[in-house]
This record gives structure tokens, sequence and C-alpha cells, in this order.
């Protein structure tokens, strides 16, 4: 990769450091919900939400994905609409029988 | 390039290589005096396991017409079973029962090898033959010296592909002599049948699936990233030859959807091997006891998995031969194509919105009324690029100087008939109609006229096209008339039939062809199927077994020509634009000796004011001013 | 004509070759899992109500097993940025410890999978069902370290979670008194097989990840002396790979674990 940028390895080392402490502490949040005494469907959304925290952190970071093109950006970004809204889809549609199939 | 270095196939003796290759002697001669003998590879690395892109393509051109060969002799099979149910196949019965035993007992097909025919006819077809064709053959040898490419950006990963659907190949055909038979269960491999059916068949056919999967997983990553990264200094996007899109759009697909159906595979498989019950209900009565299974898995869930990957397939397999239809038929009308604009845009939506149709396969299984709608919605959506595209290329037909040479004819045929098959695929596209004609003959009717007469005629259009630049002979035009002639008529002699066959209700995937719901055996039924739908079968059997024959002189010339053909007098004997026309025959290892600059779109035929009625890519960018030299 | 983009980045796409193909291939491998985490979905939506295991697995162990692969991936990272500044010592030291945190991952792994492995659930004649590790056998008893409830409270088995303690003794059981007994393996229920799967394939992805990260540590070194160019894209491109397997398990953990 040609980068007119040099690499300064302190601050890339303390930038690894904070991450894993945040990895860290996402984890934690983690555990803690799922320990909690709420309904497993708002408990689910919730856990899923920051994995997705800790999965944007690990891939602007560490997989440097911040630092590439707007187009690899934009691409990652319609994905991930794509991914949502068929997952919307499928719980819109998900209790939809045909009538008189169903007791 | 040099002397030293044989090319595949050789074609010409070593000296008469004409002016130009005098020119890159002379810049390389000192370069190979030097490294002379060792850069002489044996024959197992140029032949086998070579990372030439052009090999390559070879390899898996010649392994896939290998592979739809025998693809079709099943299906034969299978017709003389429908026409004949219960009798002995002529010539090749007591065969079948050698190599088969008890199934093929006395040269008559039992239902279950009928079943294992039509699923291995149906993969062999789709994932042996034709997608490594179109896909990875032509693409393989075309598009890197379309773009002004060296080779593929990773040869290795390429030689890689090619070897993994080549062992795919071996396991799905060694499948047919284990006991208990090859797959039987459909391409689509449904379960819980797939998994209930007493034959590891359905376990070779999965860890078959899963190298053929990988193969094409490669070889998509390989595609895109060299249409990305090694276009020649010039070729912008909107100047590739739309042969290059439709391989890109066709790459993207397979890379995005081919996964799913790995993964399904791979589910299939702990189904089969470590009895688990991803697919498998709670409930399930096999052979009138309860399965011993945990159960609390979805039949349903295969279903959605196969079709994520199986609507996109479909296209994986009609874009390439769009695109080499359109090459052949901008090539041999002597101008432009019209749309060219319209033409990658609409690929492009195609290609999109081929992932969110898939469960218009699935209109049976008791889908409700929101989910059915909006796949009807897309599935109508989806059918306006592909007019489209088909429209432009009609289009491009006007007011241009056409010569009916045998790749043309190929690529007009394909017109009609991919229409055909696109236009029935309308009423199938609704639920209301599908529900109806879902599983009956007119869905293979129209699956077969789409990749039948369509997809394989724009195939073989490629192979007439580009065979001068391969072997440096032309094939021989008589008899690639006969070929095409033959071809075309009984192409529809075998599948417009069954049109009328599945609208009177005849069902696929019977092995006695429907002599069950015959009138004959129900004469008061009401709508058992009448004498003259089943006698269909007869006269398809003999357009099919005619349609056979016609292939022997295409396999004759393929071979024939290569020392016999007609030679070619020029690098560009079709007097083409594209890059590929614009490179020694055959193109030398690493292709272009000096990088190509590209000035100009893809079609620049009959440009007024040009001396020539066509000007390649890469020919210098001209003065303005009218006057030659 | 040689094969552009090598090492050096094309101008108009700021990437060289192997990153595209590798992004490219990331792309496929999450449409791969994504598949997985569907029927995921879908098997557990469609489960009976009461009938889903929860706190089958070791929250302690899979968090451990969390911050080992969170950290194998910022040693991944520091490797390669010690190739880019020309450290190859601390670069060996950094991928080394990748080694190591990844094989680490894989031992946690298998001792999980083999605390499945002989995990029995045993339906007795008299209706009663035994739950718990296999202790001892042979061919007239059964040892078991582990619980018997009664045949209408099998949903004792599946919710693990809301039980406060479960008691753990060690009960013999007579095989003539034995229905049908089977272990904790895919076969048992659709969760057990959807966790064997998934997390099976993620080890081979890791596996096969330490395969390529060993190679490059081990023989594949050599190129540093002669195209460190080329070496260190092929860090980032290993490393970029690397990262995604532990993505996938940044998903693979509150999916599995912890809901």
């Amino acid at each position: 990769m040609s980068e007119s940028t040099t690499i300064n390895v302190k601050s890339t080392v303390r930038l690894c450091g904070i991450i894993l402490f945040v990895i860290a502490c996402t984890t934690a949040v983690m555990i803690t919900i799922s320990f909690s005494p709420f309904g497993w469907p708002l408990k689910v959304a919730l856990i899923l939400g920051v994995a997705v925290i800790n999965a944007f952190l690990v891939a602007s970071y560490l997989m440097h994905l911040l630092t590439e093109k707007k187009m690899v950006f934009i691409v990652g970004f319609f994905t991930v609409c794509f991914f949502i809204s068929l997952m919307g889809l499928t719980i819109w549609a998900m209790q939809d029988f045909p009538i008189g199939t169903t007791h | 390039m040099d002397n030293t270095v044989k090319q595949f196939p050789p074609f010409r003796e070593a000296p008469a290589h004409g002016d130009h290759d005098h020119a890159h002697d002379e810049h390389h001669g000192h370069d190979h005096a030097a490294h002379g003998e060792h850069h002489e590879p044996g024959f197992l690395t140029k032949y086998v396991f070579s990372t030439d892109h052009k090999v390559i393509g070879i390899q898996y051109g010649l392994m896939s017409l290998l592979f739809m060969l025998f693809g079709f002799g099943l299906m034969i099979l299978m017709r003389w079973q429908i026409a004949n149910p219960s009798k002995p196949v002529p010539f090749l019965g007591p065969l079948l029962e050698s190599m088969l035993g008890q199934v093929a007992a006395h040269g008559v097909i039992s239902p279950e090898l009928y079943n294992s025919f039509g699923a291995m006819h149906g993969t062999i077809m789709v994932f042996l033959g034709v997608v490594p064709l179109a896909f990875a053959a032509f693409g393989n040898y075309v598009v890197p010296l379309m773009i002004g490419a060296p080779d593929m950006t990773f040869p290795r990963v390429n030689m890689a592909s090619f070897h993994a659907f080549f062992l795919g190949g071996v396991v799905m055909l060694v499948s047919f002599f284990i006991p208990g038979g090859a797959a039987q269960a459909g391409w689509t491999s449904y379960s819980p049948l797939a998994t209930t059916i007493p034959t590891n068949g359905q376990a070779f056919w999965l860890v078959g699936m899963v190298l053929l999967i990988t193969s094409s997983l490669l070889g998509a990553v390989n595609f895109i990233a060299t249409i990305i990264q090694l276009r020649a200094p010039g070729m912008t996007w909107m100047r590739l030859p739309f042969f290059v899109w439709a391989q890109f759009v066709t790459a993207f697909i397979l890379l995005l959807a081919f996964p799913p159906l790995e993964a399904a595979g791979v589910l299939q498989l702990m189904d089969n091997v470590a009895h688990t019950s991803f697919f498998l209900p709670t409930g399930l009565a096999v052979g009138g006891r309860l399965a011993d299974i945990s159960g609390g898995g979805s039949p349903l869930l295969w279903q959605h998995l196969f079709w994520f990957l199986g609507h996109p397939e479909v296209y994986v397999l009609i874009l390439p031969a769009m695109g080499i239809v359109c090459e052949v038929i901008v090539n041999n009308t002597r101008k432009p194509v019209y749309g060219y604009k319209s033409l990658v845009y609409s690929v492009l939506f195609v290609g999109f919105l081929s992932f969110i149709v898939w469960a218009h396969h699935m209109y049976m299984t008791g889908m409700g009324q929101k989910i059915a709608t909006f796949f009807q919605a897309t599935t109508m959506i989806i059918s306006i690029p592909s007019v489209i595209i088909l429209t432009c290329l009609f289009i491009s037909l006007w007011g241009g100087s056409i010569r009916f040479n045998t790749p043309m004819l190929f690529a007009l045929a394909f017109l009609p008939m991919f229409g055909i098959g696109g236009l029935t695929g309308l009423p199938l596209g609704l639920a209301p109609a599908d529900l109806y004609l879902h599983d009956t003959y007119y869905i293979i009717a129209h699956f077969h006229y789409v990749v039948a007469p369509g997809t394989i005629f724009g195939l073989f259009a490629g192979v007439y096209y580009w065979y001068p630049k391969i072997t440096g002979r032309f094939m021989n035009e008589f008899w690639g008339r006969v070929h095409f002639a033959c071809s075309f008529v009984f192409m529809n002699i075998v599948f417009m039939p069954m049109f009328l066959q599945g609208i009177k209700g005849m069902l696929r995937r019977m092995s006695d062809g429907a002599a069950n719901y015959s009138a004959a055996r129900v004469p008061g039924a009401i709508d058992a199927l009448p004498d003259s739908i089943i006698h269909l079968n007869h006269f398809i059997l003999w357009a099919a077994v005619a349609l056979g024959v016609a292939q022997i002189p295409f396999i004759i010339n393929v071979f024939w020509s290569i020392n016999h053909g007609e030679k070619v007098t020029s690098d560009n004997p079709w007097h083409a634009t594209t890059l590929e026309w614009q490179t020694p025959t055959p193109p030398p290892h690493g292709n272009f000796s000096v990088e190509p600059q590209v000035a100009r779109g893809p079609y620049e035929y009959s440009v007024p004011g040009a001396a020539t009625d066509y000007t390649p890519q890469n020919a210098p960018a001209e003065k303005k001013s009218p006057a030659a030299h | 004509m040689e094969i552009p983009y090598t090492s050096t980045a094309r101008p108009d796409t700021g990437l060289y070759n192997a990153k595209l193909g590798i992004w490219l291939f990331l792309a496929s491998e999450v449409m791969l899992f994504g598949a997985l985490f569907s029927a995921y979905v879908l098997l557990r939506v469609g489960a009976p109500e009461g009938f889903w295991p929860h706190g089958w697995l070791s929250v302690t162990l899979g968090t451990v097993n969390t911050l080992i692969l969170a950290l194998s991936a910022i040693t991944t990272l520091l490797a390669w940025v010690a190739c880019k500044v020309g450290n190859f010592r601390q670069f060996k030291l950094f991928h080394g410890c990748t080694l190591l945190l990844a094989l680490s991952f894989l031992g946690v792994k298998s001792y999980e999978y083999h605390d499945k492995w002989i995990h029995y659930e045993i339906h007795l004649k008299d209706g009663r069902i035994a739950d718990g590790h296999l202790e001892d056998q042979d061919a007239q008893t059964v040892t078991i370290m582990g619980r018997i409830i009664p045949g209408d409270q099998e949903q004792l088995l599946y919710d693990l979670r809301s039980q406060k303690t479960i008691p753990r003794d060690e009960i013999k059981l007579d095989r003539s008194n034995i229905l049908k007994m089977e272990n904790y393996g895919p076969r048992h229920n659709t969760f057990t097989a959807i966790y064997f799967t998934m997390t099976g394939l993620h080890a081979v992805h890791i596996l096969g990840g330490c395969v390529v990260i060993g190679f490059l540590w081990g023989p594949g070194s050599r190129m540093w002396k002669t195209d460190h160019q080329r070496f260190t894209n092929r860090i980032e491109v290993s490393g970029l790979f690397w990262h995604f397997v532990d993505l996938v398990w940044i998903f693979l953990f509150p999916v599995l674990y912890l809901t």
C-alpha cells in the first residue's frame, strides 16, 4: 500500500490499547445485559446492537476501513442496508399465513 | 512472442510468424537468447498445471463441453424412459446393466435410476456444463485480452479454481458407481427427501457441490479483481466491451450468492452424515416409522437457502451469453451497439435485483400474501432490464450491414429463443398462474428455452467467433451452418411441445412419462392426460436424438479445424474493434508485448471519415482533420 | 508484460491486487456466515416455546476466548505495523503471539467441545430423565455427575439461566433402566447442531488462518529479504482475514453464548 502517511508506531500501539479496552468493556456490557431480568426480545436487540458497535470498531480501526476510499465505505454501508432490509422483510412477513391454514 | 515457447495449441511452424512478430523478436531476442532454455516448461506445467489464463480457459472449455455431452446423454436415456416406460434401452441397455447393476436390471431404467439421471442431468448441465463454459472458459480466455491485461490478477488461484472444478466433477461422476447410486433428489436436493433417501450419493453430491462452489468463488474473486485493477490505460469503465460488463456482474453474483448454498450444503451434509435435523421437522416419519432424529428443523430453510443462490444462478447462466451475443452482433452488423449505456445500467440492475426475487420458486410452500406480493413485484420488475437488453440487441440490427456467418446465425437465433424463454417466464412469476404451472412441463420448457436454445446458442456463437483467435484457423463454415440449422430446428421441436404438455397438467420428474395419469390408465378421470399429450413424448424423443446427431458435425468441426481449418490471413479476421483481436494469434504468454493504450470506445464501427469500417480500441487517437494518415 | 499492481497500489482504486482480492473474498465469507446466522434465527424462532436452550455454554470460557481473539487481532495489526517500519524482530514477536493466542483459542474450544461430548441426557424407562457428565461406565452401570428430573419437567434442562442452583450429584444408573442415552452432540437438538456447525466452521477458519500465518512467520518470512514490500502486503492481507475471523466471533459469542 503506497501511503504518503508514515506510521507513528507509538500512536498505533496506544490506539490498539484503547481498542482492546473498549472491546473488553463492550463484552462486559453484553454479558451484563444478558444476565439482566428483561425479556429476551429486548435483550437480544440490545446485545446485538452492542455487538454491531464492537464489530464496527474492529472493522474500521483494525482493518483500517476508515482509511479506504469512499467507494469501499459506500459499498459497505449499502451492504448493511441491504441486510437490514432483508431482515426487515422477514420479520414483516413472519406471521403472515394463508387464511385457514393455521389454528 | 518468441520461438522457444511453444504455443498451445501449436498452430504454425516456427519462422512464419508474420511481420509484427519480427518486431517482437527484435525487442526480446536478446533477453530470450540470454534466458534461453530454462524458460521451457514441461508438459505438466504447460497443459495441466498452467497458470496462463488462456490455457485455463481452454481447459475449462474442453472439460465443460465434455460434461455437457455427458449430461446430454443422460437426458436421452431419460427421454427414452419417458416415451417407453419400463422398456429396455436399445443398444445401451446391457451396458447400463453391467455398469450400474440392479438399478438397470435387464437394461430397463428403474425409477431410482431415472431419478438419479434427472438430478445429475440438472446438476451437471448447470454446474459442470454451462457455468464453467460461459463464465470460466470464455471469461478466462477473453476478458484479460479484452481489457488489455497480461493475465488474471491471481494466476495461481485461477489454476486452483480449475482443479477444484475438475475434482468436483470427478466426485459427481463417481457418485454414479457407489452403492445406492447418485443423488436422486433433483438438482434442488430438497430436504427431507435428500436426507432420507438411502444412498450416499446425496453426500457425494454435497461434497461435489462444495468443491464446485469453491472453484466458482475463487474464479469470481479473480474476475472482479482483474476487471477492476488490470484495465489498460485509457480503458475506462464506459469503454469496456459489454461482454466484460456481463462477466463482471456475473462474477459479483457468483461471489455473493454461492456462499449461502455452500452453508446450506454443509448443513445438509451434517443432516446426512451427523444425523442433525437442520432441515428435518419434528415428527418426521420415514417408511411408516418415526425417524430417530431430534427434529426441530425446517424444510423451508433449505428451500430459502437453496433458491437464494438458485435464482441468481440463472442470471449467471444467461448474462455471459448475452455478452457474447452482443459482441457477435455488433461485429457482424458493422455498427455500434444501440444503447450501450442502457445495456450497462440494465445489466447492473439485473445483477442487483436477482438477489431479491428468489421466493418465486417457492409460491407453493404456503407463503402468506404479503411476501408473495413482494416477490411477484420484484419478479415483474426484473423482467424490465432483461427486456431492455434484448431490445437494445434487436434494435442494433437496424441499418446494419449484416454478415450471416455462423457465429452471427447463432447470435441472431439467441434473440427470439431467449425471448420465448423469457416471456413464458412471466406467467410463472405471477403466483396465481404459477400455482397451476409449478412443477409441470411448462416450467421445464421455460427454463430449457432460456438455457438451451438461449444460452447454449450464445456459447456456440462464442466458440465459432473466437476459434480463429485461439487456433489461427476458421471452423468449417458449411458444417457450422448445418450444425446451426439442425440444432435450431430440433431444439424447438424438443421443447415447444412441452409447453402444451405442461399446460395440460403433465408434471415433471415422473419416471413413467405420466403414464400413471393418462386417460389410457384411468379412462373416466376428468383431468387425465389425453393420448395426444402422452404421444408427444415419442415425438420429443426422436427430436432429441436428432438434436444429438446434429452436434456431431460440431464436435468433429472443433477438432478437425485445429489442423485443417482455413487459416486466418491476419490477427483480426473478423475486422473487430475490441482488444482481444489486436494481439498475435494465438496470443502469447503475457498477451501484449507493450501495454495497449486505449483511445476510444469498444464499438467504433463505420465511423464517418475513418479509413476502414472498424477502428480498434487501441489505435492511436486520430487527428481531427479528415485527411488520411 | 508483468502483472501490474501486485505490490503498488493502482491510483484510481488505491488498492493493490491482493488487498482487493481479500476484501472480495471476505465479502463472500460474510454471505457464508450470514447464511448460517439466518439459519440460526429461523431455527430459533421456529422452536417451540421453552425448548430453546439458554445457558448451555460457559460464558466464562466464551469471554476468555473473546479476549484471546481480540488480543490476537491487535497483535496481528502490530505485526503489520512492525513490517511497515522495518522492524523484522518485532514482527516475528507479534505474529508469534498471534499464533500462540490462536492455538490457545482452539484449545479452549476443544475443551468446550469435550465438555459437550461427555454430557449425556439419559431417558429412563420409568419416565424420568437423568442429565449430567459421564463419569464412568461399564457393561452394567453408567455413572454420571448431574441430576435426575421428572419426565414432565423436561424444560428444566433447557432454561438453565433461570435456575439459581443446579444440583450435581454422582448418580449410578443401571443399564437395564435406560431407554435412550445421547450426548450433547450435533444430533441432540438443533441448538447443538447449529452450535457445533457454526463454531466448527469458525474453528476451521481459525485453523486455516493459523496455517497461513504460521507459513508467513516461518518459511514465508524469507521474502522479507528479497521483496519486503510484497511481504508486508502479505502480512496485511492475511491480517485482514484474521480480523474478519475475529469479527465473526464478535457476533458468534453473543448470539450463541449470551442470548
